[in-house]
């Protein structure tokens, strides 16, 4: 996952802990901060499976965030989004029970043509209402779960997703034989260039199959889902306004991340991204390799967004231009963003996924 | 002088009328709030069934079942000798709209989730703990509250915590008293898990709802209070108003003759009733405040005794009532302005101004109003035969007292009439002549004193009554020596099992409790053991043959006053309780008086009550103890049991706190009572000012045929003494009326409960005291005024150019 | 208000004072009623001075030595003609039965004294003040403009009564008025003009 995601995950969770949104010299709703007491992301650390598929709770932020681009046997499409956040309120030992410094937050949503649901959930840590295990792996908040199928399979290579809102919910099987991508620099992550990081990686070759139930209604779906793990302490620069980030699955089966972050000043952006090749090779891309130039805006939920993107990979002769499924893929959430699926043409052509925050 | 007294009447009586409506406000909005700490109105949540607690691990199982919960602890802890109820809530999953909800948008949400917390209070529970915010008070467990935080949403008396810091701080690690389902979560579409539907029972309860539906009556009386202080306030009104016409008829006479048109006069007469009336109505509603503050602590008093509702100690200002007191105002003025607009409208342009004379004016008066008694006295008399409800009710004691304070100005003229013949010397017969003459002017004033020592006797006479039932009825009622709640049926066995081996202890009588509803009413239904104890002593108004035996078999009930009275029940009758899965029929064999609980009462066997509620909460008791052990064995208990206790009380202290209730309840009463008697003082005090100016022609001759203005003003006071004595007279059998119709009709509609009615003659001496003293403080600055009147001054009456 | 006035009435002397409205009339008549008090001079009533006396004296001299009668009768309006004849004479302990008998008849009250004020003429009214004022025996009787509020005859008729129940009594009497014409009927006549006595 992207920094951009990092970002759109820790300030979501905490601006729901902290409250309105707050843009100051210690960052993003003191995001920025110190974080003075948390583990530090440092490099040369070595990703471990299955222990890193679970929880880091000595770190401030971390999160398991899934996308899905579905079709129904009509060849319709559908986007379905499942996030859980963690959050830890205070460095320290951990404190069992109520007292636990940790608090979770779940995202849930689909997207079709014509209709995007979503939801949102929280929980407090330390009471087994919600959680992650690494082996078997699960990862739940309520009812919410996305979990192996096999408790021996000690690289999730089967797994269930299910969610669901007052007027949707979702049961997906996900499977993939292609191991986690390791993003970065074997997974440390440089955020900016003043030393930001994480622990950064990814599974972008789910194949999906399941139901989907909006009003009422099932739609038997299939496609492919990708999936990010990132977990940090202090993931974002101080003037950092808003992102634009983008997953996309390219033809023959390879996948691009791309993103930016939009400072305070004027051409203030920082690009980043990572081309996944069919081997699972990665290529780290630089800034001035990447164009995002965005299209018209268009109101939605009383913002001006530009839902349409023009996207060029100079390196890879990569040029093409991003359309929503549904332009009203709005997450009305305690800290609301953009998020849904896309589809493009261009040089290559292809879905993928769309997130877009400070607007 | 004139329109200060119409300034003092209106603002006084809008004042108490907004005062009132103040009250009202305050406490529904405390209602609210007390509700909102824990879910909108309506919110349903899952209790333990059959126990007091829920395992933590339910309400895991629950949210991970996709049920949307949201733990609450509750729970009452001491600090410094006062009782705090605490609350602990889980703000992530609190409702929405619930306080808990809204802390969770809200900055302080990182506060009160990371260590050490917070205690949001109330800003009155911090300046009544007397610390400042972030002060951590320690519990009388010793136990240290998180910090303590200001917040407005918070219902006074509660201390809200996180539900970590609850179980900590009320020693129930793991434990939770409720689970709050979010609004709208269909109960019955998704299913508990197995395991939990025998452990959980839904609790729709809308205690909200029940909350307001109870105090209703109580806020309907404080209502009908204020509407009298109102009338009380418009009877000085309307006595200056009407004066200040007399006074301006010449110049209305002289403006008409010089063309100004009727209607002209007419408005500019209701602009000024409505300049009048705001300016007034803005006075008066900023006294309302005040006396609403004044107030507030005995209502909040009442409340909390009468319905155990809480109501913030801080005035809200409202807008609702700030209109409201204008308002009234604004009807008062028109009200006494109306008669004299009317007059004006009457009147001949060029009709010689003769003043009428008094005493065909008098007499017509008296006639007028009269028959307006006879109308009053008949209503009161229609709605006594034909009507129901607490507003019938209301509707008697209105007739009543209007019909006997209209009548009040007959009754003087005669005694004044009687003594006038009895008198012999010159002097003493111009005294009662001129005392009847006098009658006129004073006698508004002289009804609103006769109302407001009629409501002293009435109410004195009805609290002191309930006072003497209740403080008997205490004494019969509880007897057991000890009153314990187990944490849980699992520890009550326990608690059972230890108490068996002590011979300090010579019964354990369950006193189980089931909830249910009649006719959408609360109804508490207990279960008991066949004892000696209830035997010999348990109160009954009423009881079949063997009502003891067929309580014992199981098969019959004690049903309470209030419950027989609003089902229309009584011995023989069935009562029909909606239980757990169907209908229980089961006869009434006795009635016995439950005063002062707003809920219904039903006892009957406990193996029965068992039966008919698998889930019925079995946790209470009672415990009969050898003589002077209970203070040894309450110890030993705590030592031994401490969590599987969840409460012990000997009776004593039950008593006294039941005691405490009872004088709390009728606090607000007394202080409206008082405030009544003052207005009444004020009324009286403004008409003798007004007719002061009037006096002086009256007075002048008998100056100027030598009486000095010392006896004068002597014989002034001794007018306005003998007509306060007059009245105080009066009132003590119109206050025994109203004492009887509170008794009889009123309380038995509000509470449901009817005292027996005692009178107490030493409260009349007092009151005659009263009212002589009343009258007294208002006359003598008047009559001061007028024995200080230089001769100038009386001589300008008998100036040739006047 | 009054400069410099200097005078004398003998015991069954009628006097009249005239003078324009404001000259002062009324006030030299308080003076000397004792409802006033004034700042100088010397009034001396049937050997008594008043100037200085405290209130309950001037009170009881009004009560007992003085009758008065006004323009606007000030009649006790509470009681009845029956009582406000004999209200000073027993408030100073000299009601007399057959004084007061007489009064009504010499008056034309009878069949009057059970009624009100208020159910009276003004001359019927002002015939109870004098009645009144008389019934006391006074050393003097103080009227002021006692005609003003009535007709010319009915004026003239009171009037006469006046004078002849002040012959009957033999005190003074001392009458304010502006009408020269009714002041040619009494003994003597001085003119008060911006509070200084004129003697013709």
């Amino acid at each position: 996952m992207s920094v951009s995601r990092a970002i759109a995950a820790a300030v979501l969770l905490a601006l729901c802990v902290w409250g309105s949104a707050r843009v100051t010299a210690g960052g993003f709703a003191g995001l920025g901060d110190d974080a003075a007491g948390f583990a530090p992301v440092v490099p040369g650390r070595e990703i471990v499976f299955p222990a890193d598929f679970g929880a880091h709770p000595d770190f401030r932020i971390e999160w398991w965030y899934v996308t899905a681009n579905l079709k129904d046997a009509s060849g319709a499409d559908y986007g379905v989004q499942w996030t859980l956040f963690r959050q830890a309120l205070e460095p320290g030992p951990q404190r069992d029970g109520w007292a636990s410094q940790q608090v979770w937050m779940g995202h849930a949503a689909v997207t079709s043509a014509t209709t995007h649901r979503f939801g949102e959930t929280l929980a407090r840590g330390g009471i087994g209402q919600a959680g992650v295990e690494a082996q078997p792996f699960q990862a739940w908040i309520n009812d919410w779960s996305f979990k192996s199928t096999d408790a021996h399979d000690a690289a999730i290579r089967a797994l269930t997703l299910t969610a669901g809102g007052k007027d949707f919910s979702y049961a997906l099987t996900l499977k993939t034989d292609r191991a986690p991508v390791l993003q970065g620099d074997r997974g440390y992550s440089r955020k900016s260039d003043r030393g930001q990081a994480s622990y950064y990686y990814s599974q972008p070759n789910f194949e999906v199959s399941g139901t989907l139930t909006i009003d009422g209604r099932d739609v038997a779906v299939t496609g492919t889902a990708w999936m990010d793990r990132e977990w940090s302490s202090q993931p974002l620069a101080a003037e950092q306004k808003g992102w634009d980030w983008l997953s996309l699955h390219l033809p023959d089966g390879e996948k691009l991340m791309l993103f930016q972050l939009r400072g305070t000043g004027v051409g203030d952006v920082y690009r980043s991204g990572n081309w996944i090749g069919r081997d699972g090779h990665v290529t780290p891309l630089a800034s001035g390799d990447i164009v995002l130039t965005p299209g018209e805006a268009r109101r939605v939920a009383g913002r001006a967004l530009p839902v349409t993107w023009r996207v060029e990979v100079k390196s890879k002769g990569l040029r093409i231009e991003t359309a929503p499924l549904n332009a009203d893929a709005w997450m009305g959430t305690t800290f609301p963003y953009w998020e849904g699926p896309i589809r493009f043409t261009g040089t290559h052509a292809g879905n993928g996924y769309l997130e877009m925050t400070g607007y | 002088m004139n329109l200060a007294t119409l300034v003092i009447g209106l603002a006084v009586a809008t004042a108490l009328w907004s005062g009132v409506a103040a009250l009202n406000a305050q406490a529904r909005a405390s209602y609210d709030k007390a509700a909102a700490v824990l879910g909108e109105a309506g919110a349903a949540s899952f209790v333990a069934a059959g126990s007091s607690f829920i395992p933590q691990t339910s309400y895991v199982a629950l949210r991970r079942a996709g049920l949307p919960v949201s733990p609450v602890l509750e729970g009452t802890l001491r600090i410094g000798g006062v009782s705090y109820r605490v609350v602990g809530i889980e703000p992530l999953t609190s409702p929405k709209s619930s306080a808990g909800g809204h802390l969770a948008t809200s900055a302080d949400l990182e506060a009160f989730l990371k260590q050490p917390g917070r205690t949001l209070v109330a800003p009155e529970t911090l300046a009544e703990l007397g610390v400042a915010p972030g002060a951590q008070p320690a519990t009388e467990q010793g136990r240290t509250l998180p910090p303590l935080a200001a917040a407005d949403a918070v219902a006074p008396g509660l201390l809200v915590v996180d539900i970590g810091a609850a179980q900590t701080l009320l020693g129930r690690d793991g434990q939770l008293s409720r689970l709050i389902l979010a609004a709208g979560a269909g109960t019955e579409t998704r299913a508990l898990p197995s395991d939990l539907r025998e452990t959980l029972r839904i609790e729709k309860a809308d205690e909200t709802g029940d909350l307001a539906r109870l105090t209703d009556s109580f806020h309907l009386n404080l209502t009908a209070f204020g509407f009298l202080a109102f009338i009380v306030g418009l009877f000085i009104v309307h006595a200056s108003i009407g004066l200040a016409f007399e006074q301006r008829l010449t110049s209305v006479r002289t403006l008409r003759a010089t063309g100004v048109s009727l209607k002209t006069l007419i408005a500019a007469h209701m602009c000024e009733a409505v300049m009048f009336a705001l300016v007034t109505g803005v006075l008066g509603v900023i006294g309302g405040y005040l006396i609403a503050a004044a107030l507030l602590p005995d209502v909040a008093a009442s409340l909390q005794g009468l319905y155990g509702a809480h109501v913030g100690g801080h005035l809200a200002i409202d807008a609702r009532w700030w209109l409201s007191g204008l308002g009234m105002a604004l009807a008062g003025a028109l009200a006494a302005y109306g008669a004299g607009l009317l007059k004006i409208a009457r009147m001949p342009v060029l009709a010689i101004a003769k003043p009428l004379a008094w005493r065909e004016a008098q007499a017509l008066h008296l006639k007028r109003q009269g028959i307006a008694a006879v109308v009053a006295l008949t209503i009161a008399l229609a709605a006594y035969v034909g009507g129901t409800g607490l507003e019938a009710g209301f509707a008697v004691i209105a007739g009543v007292l209007l019909g006997s304070a209209l009548l009040l100005p007959l009754v003087l003229a005669g005694v004044l009439r009687l003594g006038e013949r009895g008198a012999s010397s010159a002097l003493s017969q111009w005294f009662w002549a001129d005392t009847r003459q006098q009658l006129s002017g004073l006698s508004l004033a002289l009804m609103a004193l006769l109302l407001a020592l009629a409501a002293n006797v009435g109410v004195g006479t009805m609290v002191e009554g309930f006072r003497k039932t209740f403080t008997a009825w205490l004494d019969e009622r509880l007897n057991s020596e000890i009153y314990f709640d187990a944490a849980g049926v699992p520890e009550a066995r326990e608690i059972e099992a230890w108490l068996g081996q002590r011979p300090d202890v010579s019964a354990v009588l369950p006193v189980w409790k089931a909830e249910t509803r009649i006719a959408g009413w609360p109804v508490d239904v207990f279960g008991t053991r066949d004892h000696a104890t209830y035997r010999d002593h348990f109160t009954l108004l009423a009881q079949s043959d063997g009502a003891w035996d067929a309580m014992r078999d199981g098969r019959g009930a004690l049903v309470s006053e209030q419950l027989a009275r609003r089902m229309s029940l009584g011995i023989g009758d069935a009562i029909e309780l909606p239980t757990a899965r169907d209908t229980w029929r089961v006869p009434i064999v006795g009635l016995y008086p439950d005063y002062g609980n707003p809920k219904g009462q039903v006892r009957v066997n406990v193996d029965a009550l068992v039966a008919h509620w698998p889930d019925a909460r079995r946790t209470s008791y009672s415990l009969r103890v050898v003589p002077g052990r209970a203070g040894d064995l309450i110890r030993d208990m705590q030592a031994a049991l401490g969590g599987k206790l969840a409460r012990v009380v000997d009776q004593a202290a039950l008593k006294t706190m039941s005691k405490q209730i009872f004088e709390r309840t009728f606090a607000v009463t007394g202080a409206l009572n008082t405030l009544t008697l003052l207005v009444s003082g004020v009324a009286l005090f403004a008409s003798l000012l007004t007719l002061s100016g009037v006096r002086l022609a009256q007075v002048a001759p008998v100056w100027a045929l030598g009486v000095t203005r010392r006896r004068l003003g002597d014989l002034e006071v001794g007018k306005v003494v003998l007509l306060a004595a007059v009245t105080a007279v009066l009132a003590v059998p119109l206050g025994l009326a109203l004492a009887w119709c509170l008794v009889a009709i009123v309380n038995v509609q509000a509470f449901g409960w009817r005292l027996p009615f005692h009178v107490f003659p030493s409260q009349w001496a007092l009151i005659f005291a009263l009212a002589v003293l009343t009258a007294f403080v208002a006359a003598i600055i008047p009559v001061v005024r007028l024995a200080r009147t230089a001769p100038q001054d009386l001589l300008k009456v008998f100036a040739n150019e006047r | 208000m009054l400069r410099g006035v200097d005078l004398a009435l003998a015991r069954g002397e009628s006097l009249a004072l005239l003078g324009e409205s404001g000259s002062g009339k009324s006030t030299l008549l308080h003076l000397i009623g004792g409802l006033d008090d004034a700042d100088g001079g010397e009034i001396v009533l049937d050997g008594v001075h008043l100037t200085g006396q405290s209130d309950g004296d001037r009170s009881e001299l009004r009560r007992e030595r003085v009758g008065i009668v006004f323009q606007q009768f000030n009649l006790v309006p509470s009681l009845t003609v029956a009582g406000n004849l004999a209200f000073q004479a027993r408030i100073a302990g000299r009601f007399d039965a057959a004084w007061q008998k007489e009064l009504v008849g010499r008056l034309g009250l009878e069949g009057l004294e059970r009624r009100y004020p208020e159910q009276l003429s003004g001359g019927q009214q002002q015939r109870v003040a004098i009645g009144r004022a008389l019934a006391v025996k006074p050393r003097l009787l103080l009227a002021d403009e006692p005609t003003g509020n009535l007709d010319e005859a009915t004026g003239d008729d009171v009037l006469g009564l006046a004078l002849d129940l002040v012959a009957a009594t033999g005190c003074g009497f001392l009458m304010a008025t502006h009408s020269t014409r009714l002041a040619q009927r009494l003994d003597r006549q001085v003119t008060l003009a911006k509070g200084v006595l004129v003697v013709p």
